[in-house]
């Protein structure tokens, strides 16, 4: 049998600075949070179609050599064909041109809605949370009232007074009750921080106010933020949808999703297909900012950590 | 418990009295004429009478006052604006009972469905049956109802010709609308008892039941049913909401001569008493659809109560 001889082994010492060194590099939360969303495939392929539509709504509009609001009745309600990639409509316009400028519309409004809500919501909802006591009751009993009224009825009435003809009035009407949810969410992570240790331990090693506000309440509240504003976003284009079916939306020759979907309801039977883009559009923002909401929960949430 | 009913009925009666009196100063504050489609015309006297005929003349307050006293006394909500002599009040009761019926079948087909939906997604976790009733889940959640209500009115009115296209007054003239009006629901629900499911389904008290020897049929109706079901109803009160105003759409559609399409109608005439006294009712129900849900939730789940005692 052959042995080993013994000059193959070597005897090495324990390094103590060594056992101190960091294997890997260092990441920070957002790093952390990327790497996350990146492994999620469904939340990433959703983040991908997002980007693809809301460039398609910066650019969409002038690919196909038609303007939105040029009439022609020459060719009115026609199929998509190699000219109007999407067909035309009941005046003759060029729906491709159309869905894409009513898209710019329909994301401003979520988008500048969901900021709105947040906003407005992370104030009310802080200062609730930071004052305490009876300020915080009284505040949180009117969110309640707020809340206890079905949110498009709050919609419909202001729209009627606001009489709604412009994107401002109307993202009035949509958000003036929209924050309560927000403000709400707020309000409990606040109140669940701010009895934290860590909150405390900085209180006691002498931390300004101020500071504890912007390095430690700030980036953990900014969190549920974000995952609360992916899901507003959709919310809004909703609503948008549902008061321009009711003919309270936007008004021609401006336009949106909601308002191309519900004109072409009316011609459905025979022209499916001008419903069909509008549709389609609203059903693929909605389903991707869902889907990328649920990925950006799970990805910023670090207690869902294993 | 008592204590509890009687603290959220009290929040109630505030909410409603807050609603009506915002809704009417609201209503009352936008500018120009709310007789001007019918008065733009009509010699000065005549005018005068009209005004007088519907308290226009006098202060707002004092409207409001009014108002609210022959609300509380009566019922009574005034009169429409724009067809003189009709009883807002009667023109509500009549419509929400076409409404109020189109709205219940809805509730009660999306409730059970979405919960069997769900409960057989659970089920088959990561199987085709899951991934089927997902699917439509997310369409109920990602279309808007009148694309529904369109592609149902397309497809089994116009294509197949087995149902009626509109109309009111059979049962077969309710079955689409019923369905397009409760496929928000059945998705919502379908979603949320498909996750409650999974997470009684991992309880230690099922992993007892299985080694029981329970039959598998029983486990799901006696464990995991009962033990789901409970947050479920505290979104009954949203689901409500969205009947209603899913209820606008659809019944336009349709072609149901419920609340919904008159609301609608008001409000494109503008029709500002019957717009007010439409939303106040809107809201009265709802209300009362959340504290009841409020109090069925305190009834079968003892923790509530509890946590509203410490407060």
């Amino acid at each position: 049998m052959e042995t080993i001889s013994k000059e193959k082994f070597r005897r090495i010492q324990i390094d103590y600075k060594e056992s101190e060194k960091i294997a890997r590099p260092q990441i920070g939360y957002w790093q952390d949070v990327w790497r996350r969303l990146k492994s999620n495939k469904v939340a990433i392929l959703s983040l991908i179609i997002l980007v693809i539509i809301v460039f398609m709504t910066i650019i969409g509009p002038y690919l196909s050599g038609y303007d939105f609001k040029e009439i022609d009745s020459a060719k009115i309600n026609q199929r998509p064909s190699k000219e109007n990639w999407f067909g035309t409509d009941e005046l003759g316009r060029d729906i491709f041109a159309r869905v894409w400028k009513a898209g710019r519309v329909s994301m401003v409004i979520g988008i500048t809605g969901a900021l709105i809500s947040a906003v407005v919501g992370t104030m009310y909802g802080g200062f609730s949370a930071y004052f305490g006591g009876r300020v915080d009751t009284i505040m949180m009993r009117i969110v309640e009232i707020l809340i206890s009224v079905p949110y498009l009825l709050v919609v419909i009435l202001i729209s009627i007074i606001t009489d709604s003809r412009s994107l401002g009035t109307m993202m009035i009407s949509l958000t003036l009750t929209g924050w309560c949810g927000t403000a709400r969410m707020v309000r409990g992570q606040m109140l669940q921080l701010k009895s934290q240790e860590y909150i405390l331990a900085a209180e006691a090693l002498g931390v300004k106010p101020l500071k504890i506000i912007m390095k430690h309440l700030i980036p953990n509240v900014l969190n549920v933020l974000i995952v609360s504003i992916s899901f507003d976003i959709p919310g809004y284009i909703f609503s948008e949808t549902f008061l321009s079916y009711i003919g309270l939306g936007i008004q021609p020759p401006n336009t949106s999703w909601g308002a191309l979907a519900s004109a072409a309801q009316r011609n459905f039977i025979f022209y499916p297909y001008q419903l069909f883009f509008p549709a389609l559009m609203i059903a693929l923002t909605m389903l991707t900012f869902t889907l990328l909401g649920d990925g950006l929960r799970d990805a910023l949430d670090p207690r869902l950590r294993e | 418990m008592t204590r509890y009913i009687i603290k959220r009925v009290g929040y109630m009666l505030l909410t409603l009295f807050i609603i009506i009196t915002i809704t009417f100063f609201l209503m009352h504050s936008i500018p120009g004429d709310p007789l001007a489609h019918m008065a733009k015309n009509l010699p000065e006297q005549i005018k005068e009478n009209y005004y007088k005929k519907y308290g226009l003349d006098q202060p707002v307050m004092v409207q409001y006052v009014k108002f609210l006293k022959n609300l509380i006394t009566e019922g009574d909500l005034g009169q429409s604006l724009r067809y003189p002599g009709r009883s807002v009040t009667d023109t509500i009761l009549e419509h929400s009972k076409v409404s109020g019926r189109l709205g219940a079948q809805a509730i009660i087909i999306g409730i059970t469905i979405g919960i069997i939906l769900g409960v057989v997604a659970a089920l088959f976790r990561n199987k085709w049956p899951d991934y089927l009733i997902m699917f439509i889940a997310i369409l109920g959640v990602t279309v808007p109802i009148f694309i529904i209500a369109s592609i149902l009115q397309y497809s089994f009115s116009v294509k197949f010709k087995i149902l009626p296209t509109t109309g009111w007054g059979k049962v077969k003239h309710t079955i689409l609308p019923t369905i397009a009006l409760s496929f928000g629901s059945i998705a919502t629900y379908a979603r949320y008892m498909r996750s409650n499911v999974l997470e009684v389904i991992n309880q230690d008290y099922i992993l007892t039941a299985q080694a029981k020897g329970v039959s598998p049929f029983n486990i799901v109706i006696k464990h995991i049913l009962r033990n789901a079901i409970l947050p479920v109803i505290t979104i009954i009160g949203p689901e409500i909401a969205g009947i209603f105003t899913g209820s606008f759409v659809i019944e336009r559609i349709f072609g149901i001569p419920g609340l919904g399409s008159y609301y609608i109608t008001s409000i494109n005439d503008r029709d500002y008493t019957m717009i007010i006294g439409t939303t106040v009712f809107y809201a009265a129900l709802f209300v009362v659809a959340q504290l009841i849900t409020d109090i069925l939730y305190g009834i079968v789940d003892p923790r509530i109560r509890v946590s509203e005692k410490d407060e």
